[in-house]
């Protein structure tokens, strides 16, 4: 079984390649199936890959497949080689699954597009790109993956060409994560001055031999770290993710939620023998989490944008998931990775219903009272922020977050400081998920949907919000029975974080209260929306708050920070040089020869006396010279 | 033979279209097509027979060689030689002059058959340049390429073409001159010490250098006029742009490979360890290309000017490649080389396919083109894509060849240099939001990419990505002659190493004896 491997990349880049070649002549019907269809296929095979490896594990718990060399140079040999361990494991066979779901769930809501088989050839190559970089055994594959998914999203963020603002948004994605992408670059190049080799599972052993906190671990990780806030759009590199809002919902949903974003943490956590070699940089890892899951959950908290909300939404929970990751709970940041990638894109594929049936309506305060109208996605509305919310008793049970936090608190890493700012996180988490809830689907109905949304479209959301709302399950196997599920077996590939001090009172108490912070925010947020409106319009017309307001909104301000630092410099100076100063050089060689030329030919006066003084002149001087001399 | 061959066809062949032209429109140019598709088949013929023993690393010296006596009393000889390197550049020359001939179809349409002479003339100065092995040879040709492209600037180019070709002319003309005086130097000496008399390649560059800095400074402003390196890189916007479509190909695809071809060739294996002294300047003067290249490129909006000014930021990868020192790193300039001549080639074309549908070039007068011009669309982001260095398509294999070879020596020059690959979005992205993106003016009533022009396009897109998935024949082919030349250069090193112990001996004994002497007195 495990031989399919390569198969399941190279499906989805078959679809791409097939679509790209004859798109054009293909009928939508046939485009949905060339699109879909690898995609499902890659998917069942990623299912039965995954049942084979945890029934009969292969050595090692890891498997590795070569499918040939890229290229070799003096010695230095690059190959295209998958590795698949739990870790690649879990998180191939989230990409695939919800790929699929999303797939499915655009041939309708793309339906009416032009650029319907332009838009699935896109999303093949990303899910390609994707899978390439989840399961490449060495960092130069990695980077061919990691390169693709961020051009993928470029072009889908742009996939509406004809606004400038989306190609703006596109344009600006690109740019600040190749920034990331640069900084990462360069850490290849220290692994490879250092080790002659990019294989990722060697390095990481040449790497625990050196001793904690040398140099070079340090600076590498930073320089990977580099690559990972850039893709995972954590502080300073966020700015790009609210934008790429630009792009279709399904892009929105599978993109900028549940996949892409998150191959930041994918790749510390792949990494993560050389980030527990450098505690400083953990820190870091930890504290741009932190920071990023407050600010991000303060500006979610004031869109209006639905798109937006749950745009700066993402970013918080993958503040979450860097927190995770600073307090060495690897396992946990990718269990919040796959919980994330459920009721994240869930909530997405719900707002695209109501943002394809409202006319493109995107604005939460113009919508209202319309649970009546879309049962279904409100419901899956209703489990999706429920497990964002992290509310234990309707979700079954204890969530992810819940786990990040006690590791939070008890890693011999991170400051408590942090697990404070987790659970304020927690808090805001809360109150803007169920802000968003109230103010869509209760009170008053201020729009009429103009049409129904389609079973293709509600049933991959269903199925996302189902599973997101029981994703917890396993887990409580874990605690009652001591079964061995998904948190262990994720461990076989990440180590146990490592813990210095126990929790102040039980775990289920701590469960217990990070559930009432929840739901403080809840209440706090009903009591606002719902009852107290004024109270909202007297604080935002006094001066202070409307600014702070509109501050916060605008995430901060680091928009206009970098467009003042970075964008207008450039802009400016390019458009100074546009006629290139160093031509100026040129130019003033061929007037100092004119200029030279015409003060020659002036001597040409055509006049004899003129010519007779001349001779008269220069026979004087050059005489006086020679007696001089 | 086979190399006397390959020049005599592409000459032959453009002379005879240049007759038959007068008969009517085509048969001049399939008779360009003919020759080359010769060219080709012989090329194709050197790849094949000699690619295992390149592979392996069992070839030393030539693949191929041809002599015979030219000039007799200065030891002046008929000298073509071929290995792994020119043999590859020779491919890239036949497989864009087909591109240029396919591409002026539409856009010649006068004077066709003396614009085929004269483009078939370039063609073979190029491809003289990349073969001959004596020095007087060698300027021959590079002679020979200049003329040509000169009256095709002149007589073929767009507006302002007069002002393009005299300052091409005149930019490169005294590069060339400087190279000559080298040359020149350089037969003197071997006269004067080695008792030479010769202009061969091999043994001149066998002579010791110690002390005659100043011959390899002028090949390299010769070379660096040619790549062009920033700072006398002010011809190439004019030229590039002003120039007809094949001949922006030929100029940015080939011409500037022949100064990338002469430092590899020519500067690194006589130079020794000169390059300590021309290695700084030429690190500090690659990295400043390509970010100046790449501001620049952002700051235009003549859509050929843009793809002009890309080409320096591409080319300082290829300086820093070959200066970096490292096998490597050569490697990796090596396939920029290929890299940047498909690339560029084909946004040169796409250029000219544009303006010959809208009439204009200024990318602020166009925009929204995607919905009329779907293929051109998708064609001008792969290579835009490529320009960026998109993994998966060959520049991309040739940028991290270049980053990581050079980081092993120069890595903080290197860690600067790779923050090109941001400034490389910035222009590329921009580039296709303004000619392809944005909203539609009005329907505009444009014909795609025709047949021909896709199939131009596509043969180079095709040659880009193999090379970008499977690079490992280009690397291989270059490999023995890399090889060769960093032997070549480490020879010298030992012998200059030599000289100077020579000369410190020499010293040490002078001053003992003057030491002597003093004890004496």
């Amino acid at each position: 079984m495990l031989q399919l491997l390569w198969l399941i990349p190279i499906l989805p880049l078959a679809g791409f390649v097939t679509l790209a070649t004859c798109g054009k002549i293909l009928s939508r019907r046939a485009v949905s199936a060339f699109s879909v269809f690898p995609a499902a296929v890659s998917c069942v095979i990623a299912l039965l890959i995954g049942a084979s490896f945890i029934f009969s594990p292969p050595a090692g718990d890891a498997y590795s497949q070569s499918l040939g060399t890229w290229f070799e140079v003096s010695g230095f040999n690059v190959g295209f080689g998958l590795y698949l361990d739990s870790l690649s494991l879990v998180m191939a066979t989230v990409v695939t699954f919800v790929g699929l779901l999303i797939l499915i769930y655009s041939i309708q809501f793309m339906s009416e597009d032009e650029g319907y088989s332009r838009f699935f050839a896109y999303m093949n190559l990303f899910i390609a790109s994707m899978l390439i970089l989840l399961l490449a055994d060495n960092f130069l594959l990695m980077y061919l993956g990691w390169e693709g998914v961020g051009l993928c999203s470029y072009l889908l963020i742009g996939f509406w060409y004809k606004e400038p603002e989306n190609c703006r948004a596109a344009i600006k994605a690109f740019i600040v994560t190749r920034i990331g992408d640069t900084l990462m670059a360069v850490g290849l190049f220290m692994f490879f001055i250092k080790y002659q080799t990019l294989k990722i599972q060697p390095i990481m052993n040449e790497v625990s031999q050196l001793t904690t906190g040398s140099a070079f671990c340090t600076i590498t990780a930073l320089l990977l770290l580099g690559g990972a806030i850039g893709k995972s759009a954590q502080l300073p590199l966020q700015t790009w993710l609210p934008d790429a809002m630009a792009g279709p919902t399904p892009v929105s949903a599978l993109i900028h939620a549940a996949t892409m974003v998150t191959a930041g943490v994918y790749l510390i956590a792949r990494t993560h023998v050389l980030f527990s070699m450098s505690p400083v940089v953990l820190k870091l890892v930890a504290l741009i989490g932190a920071a990023t899951l407050l600010l991000a959950a303060f500006s979610a908290f004031v869109q209006k944008d639905i798109k937006r909300i749950l745009a700066y939404s993402t970013i918080s929970q993958i503040g979450y998931m860097f927190l995770a990751l600073g307090a060495g709970a690897w396992a946990a940041a990718i269990y919040h990775f796959v919980t994330h990638a459920l009721f994240k894109s869930s909530l997405f594929l719900g707002a695209g219903v109501l943002i394809m049936a409202l006319k493109d309506e995107h604005n939460i305060f113009k919508m209202g009272g319309l649970r009546k109208e879309f049962p279904k996605t409100f419901r899956a509305f209703i489990a999706a922020s429920l497990t964002l919310a992290a509310i234990p008793p309707l979700t079954i049970t204890f969530n992810s977050k819940d786990l990040i936090l006690n590791t939070v608190w008890a890693s011999s890493i991170t400051h408590r400081g942090l697990w404070f700012a987790g659970v304020i996180g927690a808090l805001l988490t809360a109150a803007y998920s169920f802000r968003l809830l109230y103010v869509v689907f209760f009170g008053k109905v201020k729009i009429k949907p103009y049409k129904k949304p389609a079973a293709i479209m509600i049933v991959p959301l269903s199925i996302l919000a189902f599973l997101a709302a029981i994703s917890g399950f396993p887990e409580l196997i874990s605690t009652f029975f001591g079964v061995k599920t998904f948190y262990n077996f994720l461990q076989t590939s990440l180590p146990q974080p490592v813990v210095n001090s126990s929790l102040p009172v039980h775990e289920s108490i701590m469960q217990i209260f990070y559930a009432s912070v929840s739901l403080l925010g809840i209440v706090v947020t009903y009591i606002i929306y719902c009852h107290a409106g004024k109270v909202i319009d007297v604080l935002m017309n006094t001066f202070i708050t409307s600014y702070l307001y509109r501050f916060v909104r605008a995430g901060f301000g680091f928009d206009w920070l970098y467009k003042q630092l970075f964008v207008r410099p450039y802009i400016t100076i390019a458009r100074i040089n546009k006629n290139d100063f160093l031509d100026s050089i040129t130019t003033a060689g061929v007037h100092t020869f004119r200029y030279s030329n015409l003060l020659l030919t002036k001597t040409v006066t055509g006049n004899l006396r003129w010519y007779v003084a001349c001779v008269g002149i220069g026979a004087v001087v050059l005489l006086g010279i020679v007696i001089l001399l | 033979m086979i190399l006397v061959w390959l020049l005599v066809i592409t000459f032959v062949s453009g002379l005879l279209a240049w007759i038959v032209s007068s008969w009517n429109r085509t048969t001049g140019r399939v008779v360009c097509f003919i020759g080359l598709a010769l060219d080709a088949i012989l090329l194709l013929y050197v790849w094949m027979s000699r690619y295992s023993s390149l592979a392996a690393g069992t070839n030393e010296g030539w693949i191929l060689e041809y002599k015979a006596i030219w000039i007799a009393p200065f030891g002046i000889s008929f000298h073509l030689a071929m290995d792994g390197l020119s043999l590859l550049l020779a491919s890239l020359t036949v497989l864009l002059g087909v591109s240029s001939v396919a591409c002026s179809w539409k856009e010649i349409d006068r004077q066709i058959g003396s614009f085929h002479f004269t483009l078939m003339a370039v063609l073979t100065g190029i491809l003289g340049v990349f073969t001959s092995v004596d020095l007087f040879l060698f300027y021959f040709f590079w002679e020979l390429m200049l003329i040509p492209m000169f009256f095709l600037i002149l007589i073929w180019g767009h507006e302002n073409r007069t002002y393009a070709a005299v300052k091409f002319f005149i930019f490169t003309q005294a590069g060339g001159l400087f190279m000559l005086l080298s040359i020149v130097a350089l037969y003197w000496i071997g006269v004067n010490t080695a008792g030479l008399n010769t202009f061969d390649y091999t043994q001149l560059m066998g002579i010791a250098m110690a002390g005659h800095f100043l011959i390899i400074v002028g090949f390299f402003i010769a070379f660096a006029v040619k790549l062009p390196v920033v700072g006398v890189h002010m011809w190439l916007p004019d030229a590039y742009t002003k120039a007809p479509t094949a001949g922006s190909v030929i100029l940015a695809g080939l011409l500037s490979k022949t100064g990338a071809y002469g430092i590899i060739r020519f500067i690194l294996p006589m130079s020794g360890n000169i390059p300590s002294l021309l290695t700084p300047l030429a690190m500090v003067l690659a990295v400043a290309g390509i970010f100046y290249g790449a501001l620049t490129a952002f700051g235009q909006s003549d859509v050929k000017r843009f793809v002009a000014y890309t080409s320096v930021s591409h080319l300082g990868f290829v300086l820093l490649g070959i200066f970096a020192g490292t096998q490597m790193a050569m490697q990796g300039a090596v396939v920029i080389m290929m890299a940047h001549g498909l690339t560029t080639g084909a946004l040169f074309i796409i250029t000219g396919a544009l303006q010959e549908r809208l009439a204009t070039r200024d990318m602020t007068k166009i925009g929204g083109l995607w919905s009329a011009l779907p293929r051109m669309g998708s064609m001008a982001l792969l290579f835009a894509l490529a320009s960026l260095g998109l993994p998966g398509l060959a520049n991309f294999i040739g940028e991290f060849l270049v980053l990581a070879g050079t980081f092993q020596t120069h890595p903080w020059f290197t860690a600067v240099a790779a923050f090109g690959f941001v400034v490389s979005v910035v222009y590329s992205v921009w580039i296709i939001y303004q000619v392809f993106y944005g909203p539609v003016d009005k329907a505009q009533r444009i014909t795609d990419l025709r047949f021909g022009e896709m199939l131009n396009l596509s043969a180079l897109a095709v040659a880009l990505i193999w090379i970008g998935i499977f690079p490992q024949t280009i690397l291989n082919t270059a490999k023995t002659a890399l090889e060769n030349i960093e032997i070549m250069q480490s020879t010298k090193i030992s012998q200059s190493l030599q000289a100077r112990k020579n000369t410190d001996m020499k010293m040490f004994e002078k001053n003992k004896l003057n030491d002597s002497a003093e004890i004496v007195r």
